[in-house]
């Protein structure tokens, strides 16, 4: 059980009257090797929640156990010194890509840029470069060509994978992505999904994703959990989910466009399941369905 | 209300990384109309939205305002009345440590009675649903909420022309729901030229015209019909909206749909009647 949260809460500026009570009891296990999804309006915790996991935000109380490493919570006060647990170790385990990380790049050249984060964590020589040349390739960019130049002469899809090799060369184990597809055009969408999952695959087998776009979640992610005012709402299956109009409803949450075309034509009288998820299941329910009509 | 002729724009012209955003692009936008203006990331588009109220001059050719030229220096504060942008980054784009002050602060530039001001500030929050944290400051907000102010911000000015650089691109869905409505509301009933650049498709598809760019250059233009051309579309980077990509698998295996297809409901009346 890689990751294990247990009453997790947080309150921003606590003892003052801008205190807000951002997480409030949360318990959450994220087994190895799944694809998560969390989803949540602007404001339900969600970026505050896993800024915890790599004690970006110090943990007030409740505790985060992530593999070897534990984080228990003292009041707001800097954790007591057994609890303090290897954070430059930790920080190379979950592996955290933030909002346009583009707009973090800073070096002089690209090569530079990825090799930071590593180098953070006590990488050196040829390991170093071996790791930066490899993450490099991995997110499709060819190593040759843009290691000397300067970040800033990339586009900007370019940029985002950049940053994100930073991230890959530390070698996390947990890669946590905040809107990993945010400003992108359809095709770069598309292209930055399918080079998750790859990376996923090869190198970081447990994959959060924060996301705003409800296909994306629907489509890409074993388990989506929905967060809503601090708390943890629900966890499940995209299918079980999705399915469930009436906890949308509650949840305020959108429908993806597959499944709420998907309903419209079950409503209009045409059997197809409500379920659908994907532009693929859709096409199928609809051949399928129609057939039966003819 | 917007007319761009011949609109070239070079980055760092003469340098060694030379780069041309625009190779001459000419397009005219009429008061009141309601255009979607798509394309790949670096097609040109943000570069077109710094154009429109004069924070960039066009290297060659001529940008004009209600006939106002841009390059003319005199008539950039009655330029900027008129045409207001809304950015990607609402980071960028904050101004005061309270948000009522930082919503008042294009109409106290225009010199308008106090009064005034604190009418449109919570006429303008109201409209974007952040009335509730007038008294707040806008850095403890989400950056969805932050988007939010940055666009009451414009809105207080009561620009005749709003020009969205993918403003909703952060929001969650319900916030962008939300912008929309405001958007269209606005275009609707108080004709408001609207210029939307954006990623989402499904956005662009409600616009009276669509403007695709392509590598710096106008590739189409047209309403939602555009979608039935699906080589324009996929060689601009883009996708078609779902119903439009369905509606056209489907075809292929073999299943007959009648007329052009874009939106959901067009879809659904297709197989259901």
């Amino acid at each position: 059980m890689p990751i294990k949260i247990t009453d997790l809460n947080y309150v921003y500026s606590a003892g003052t009257p801008f205190a807000k009570h951002a997480l409030k009891n949360i318990n959450l296990e994220i087994p190895d090797g799944e694809f998560w999804g969390v989803i949540g309006h602007t404001g339900s915790g969600k970026s505050t929640l896993f800024a915890h996991l790599n004690a970006l935000t110090r943990i007030q109380s409740g505790t985060i156990e992530i593999d070897e490493f534990r984080l228990v919570g003292n009041g707001g006060k800097k954790p007591k010194r057994k609890h303090r647990p290897d954070y430059k170790a930790l920080r190379a385990r979950v592996g955290m890509v933030f909002q346009y990380p583009e707009y973090q790049l800073f070096a002089e050249t690209v090569r530079e840029d990825v090799a930071f984060g590593a180098k953070n964590i006590g990488i050196k020589g040829d390991e170093l470069d071996t790791r930066v040349k490899s993450a490099i390739e991995m997110v499709g960019l060819d190593y040759a060509d843009v290691a000397e130049r300067s970040p800033f002469d990339l586009s900007g899809g370019q940029k985002r994978r950049v940053a994100l090799a930073g991230v890959l060369a530390m070698h996390p184990k947990i890669l946590v992505l905040d809107e990993p597809t945010a400003g992108l055009d359809p095709r770069g969408k598309r292209d930055i999904l399918n080079l998750i999952t790859e990376i996923k695959s090869a190198l970081c087998p447990t994959v959060i994703m924060i996301s705003h776009n409800m296909d994306e979640v629907a489509e890409y992610c074993d388990k989506i959990a929905v967060m809503a005012n601090g708390e943890l709402k629900f966890v499940s299956t995209p299918r079980e989910l999705f399915s469930r109009a009436d906890t949308l409803e509650e949840l305020h949450i959108e429908t993806p466009c597959v499944t709420a075309l998907a309903r419209e034509l079950n409503g209009r009288g045409l059997n197809v399941s409500v379920a659908a998820l994907t532009e693929d299941e859709l096409v199928e329910e609809i051949l399928r369905a129609k057939g039966a009509n003819a | 209300m917007l007319q761009l002729s011949d609109v070239k724009y070079v980055y760092n012209a003469g340098a060694e990384d030379e780069k041309t955003a625009l190779g001459g692009v000419s397009l005219s936008v009429k008061e009141g109309e309601f255009v979607a203006l798509v394309g790949h990331n670096g097609s040109g588009k943000s570069t077109l939205a710094k154009l429109f109220n004069g924070l960039i001059l066009p290297t060659e050719g001529s940008v004009r305002v209600r006939g106002m030229d841009t390059a003319d220096k005199k008539n950039l504060f009655d330029i900027r009345k008129t045409v207001g942008v809304v950015f990607q980054n609402p980071d960028n784009q904050m101004v005061a440590s309270i948000i009522e002050d930082d919503v008042a602060f294009g109409p106290e530039n225009l010199g308008l009675p106090s009064a005034e001001i604190s009418e449109r500030v919570q006429w303008a929050l109201e409209s974007v649903g952040m009335q509730d944290h007038r008294r707040g400051t806008p850095f403890r907000l989400s950056g969805g909420q932050k988007q939010r102010i940055a666009i009451a911000g414009v809105l207080a000015i009561k620009p005749r022309v709003m020009v969205l650089d993918e403003s909703t691109a952060m929001l969650d869905p319900i916030g962008r729901e939300e912008v929309m409505k405001v958007i269209t509301r606005l275009n609707r009933e108080e004709h408001m030229t609207v210029i939307m650049i954006t990623h989402f498709m499904e956005e662009a598809a409600l616009a009276d015209r669509i403007i695709v760019m392509r590598n710096g250059l106008v590739a189409g233009e047209g309403g939602k019909e555009i979608f039935s051309n699906r080589e324009l579309i996929e060689s601009a980077g883009l996708e078609l909206p779902l119903a439009a990509r369905v509606a056209m698998r489907l075809r292929e295996k073999g299943l007959k749909i009648d007329g052009d297809i874009t939106l959901p409901e067009e879809l659904v009346d297709a197989l259901c009647r």
